[in-house]
């Protein structure tokens, strides 16, 4: 697969619960080895739009392909080839951190699980905390592992659900290193849900502001920012909110 | 069944292995009750086969207590494995993972069997210097009592964990409450035409009504009867095809309303 390949194609996804739509009619394409934000304020629509990408959450209409397949039919033949990392979903607190990653490893049929856990914890700096129960870590550690096991199976395709959030900035920082690090070794796609503006700047090539469960806006941070002749992508942000948010 | 899915099931036998093992309170649990029910029972027994040896004759009281405990403890273990994925948060990243469901359904009945027999075999055992009451005796009929018993757990917990997916930990209760609602039924110290009509006609659907006739005839009058045994087995088929169907329908209507990222109260 080259750089350029779609990796995802989304088309007229929607979801509505109980008469509401919470993604309403969401269209766009991913290319490989590309980072995409997905921006939006809090119900937005970012989870649920994630919710439906992971195969957790069954669209009301629309399609999702990814890999070239349709997801929706083909959820088993694609899972093993992505992962995700979400504050929402907890690791199996009593189990250490190793115990973790072991039993993460053997459920997505990692081969030479041993090494990709010892490179995890090179990579996660989790040397000392290897014996520890996770209940026991700091959300700042909790977090680190929970990374540590999205890459457990070296996704083609990693989707984060506000990765950094509760993160001190120093950890945060070192947190996106570790993902543009990953990119740059694997060529994996990552999407990353987040309301932290600055960040999607500094991280992604391409963004997708989302209000009210549709898209307002896309392309790359710089493009943006230049068409709404903002200073930042908050700006753009602000402003299309203020404007109505595309409703 | 192929290499990636044996995979996948060992992953979470190795998980539930690693919680037991970081958790003395829940190792201790599994052999704790069975041991503690039998030793109450066997007392009473003892009390009773005074006063009337036909109520405690062949250690009746002590087998039917040890083969009913084999229902609720492989449903308990199957139940509370699955509930620990829904404390610890961590059903969605089980959804996410190439972890089929009928994978997940099966890992649970592996460690729900393995939890079971750690129970039940140490309690069994110490019946036979304590009380001088041996299940083992049964011989192989035995099997047929407990695996019959075992697949009526199941089958009830397929339905109550297809409940907790949809309802949360709102409905875990259930657990508790749904083996208890068939205990009055299913004739385990005393014989069906004991209970008045209407409960004997609903006593007449249920498997656990067949196995504990079958093993009061075995014990007291020597008397094998598979056909019992059968009838048993076939009821439990039919249990575990609407227990499978209520778990799968609760799954899709799950992932229609987004209740597995967050799946809570």
């Amino acid at each position: 697969m080259t750089r350029s390949d779609t990796i995802l194609q989304v088309e007229g996804l929607s979801k509505c619960f109980k008469e509401k739509w919470a993604v309403e009619d969401l269209t766009f394409s991913l290319p490989s080895g590309s980072i995409l934000g997905l921006l939006g304020g809090n119900g937005a629509g970012k989870t649920t739009t994630l919710s439906m990408l992971l195969g957790l959450l069954e669209p009301s209409s629309g399609s999702i392909h990814l890999f070239g397949k349709n997801f929706v039919k083909n959820r088993h033949a694609v899972l093993g080839r992505m992962n995700f990392c979400s504050p929402y979903v907890d690791l199996p607190q009593r189990l250490t951190v190793e115990e973790n990653l072991k039993v993460f490893a053997k459920l997505y049929g990692v081969k030479n699980a041993k090494s990709r856990i010892s490179r995890l914890i090179t990579d996660f700096r989790l040397h000392e905390l290897m014996k520890q129960p996770i209940r026991r870590l700091s959300s700042g550690q909790k977090t680190r592992v929970s990374l540590a096991k999205a890459l457990i199976n070296k996704p083609d395709f990693l989707l984060l659900d506000e990765p950094t959030a509760s993160l001190s900035p120093d950890v945060a920082k070192w947190i996106r290193e570790q993902l543009l690090e990953y990119r740059e070794q694997t060529g994996a796609t990552i999407l990353f849900a987040s309301h932290d503006m600055r960040e999607v700047e500094l991280l992604c090539d391409q963004v997708l502001l989302m209000s009210h469960g549709r898209l307002i806006e896309k392309g790359s941070p710089l493009e943006l920012i230049k068409k709404h002749e903002k200073e930042s992508l908050e700006d753009v942000f602000l402003s299309l909110n203020e404007n109505g948010g595309g409703q | 069944m192929n290499v990636s899915s044996l995979s996948r099931i060992s992953a979470l036998l190795l998980r539930y292995f690693f919680l037991l093992r970081s958790s003395w309170p829940r190792l201790l649990e599994i052999a704790y009750w069975p041991t503690v029910q039998m030793i109450i029972w066997g007392f009473t027994s003892l009390h009773f086969s005074s006063a009337s040896p036909e109520l405690t004759a062949g250690g009746i009281l002590i087998s039917a207590v040890l083969v009913w405990d084999s229902l609720f403890r492989s449903h308990i273990s199957y139940t509370l494995s699955f509930l620990e994925e829904m404390w610890s948060r961590n059903l969605a990243n089980l959804f996410v993972s190439p972890l089929r469901s009928w994978e997940l359904l099966l890992s649970l009945s592996a460690i729900s069997m393995i939890r079971t027999l750690i129970g039940m075999v140490p309690a069994a055992l110490l019946a036979i210097p304590f009380f001088g009451v041996s299940v083992f005796e049964l011989g192989l009929p035995l099997l047929g009592f407990f695996l019959n018993l075992v697949f009526t757990g199941w089958a009830i917990s397929q339905a109550v964990t297809g409940i907790l997916l949809r309802y949360g930990l709102g409905a875990e209760s259930l657990t508790w409450m749904l083996p208890f609602l068939l205990a009055p039924f299913s004739c385990i110290y005393y014989p069906l035409e004991t209970l008045p009509g209407w409960m004997q006609t609903v006593a007449q659907f249920l498997s656990t009504t067949y196995v504990f006739e079958g093993m009061r005839a075995l014990i007291l009058r020597g008397e094998w009867l598979p056909n019992l045994l059968w009838h048993a087995f076939f009821l439990n088929g039919i249990y575990f095809i609407v227990g499978l169907s209520v778990f799968c329908l609760a799954l899709k209507s799950a992932r229609k309303r987004g209740l597995l990222l967050q799946s809570g109260e």
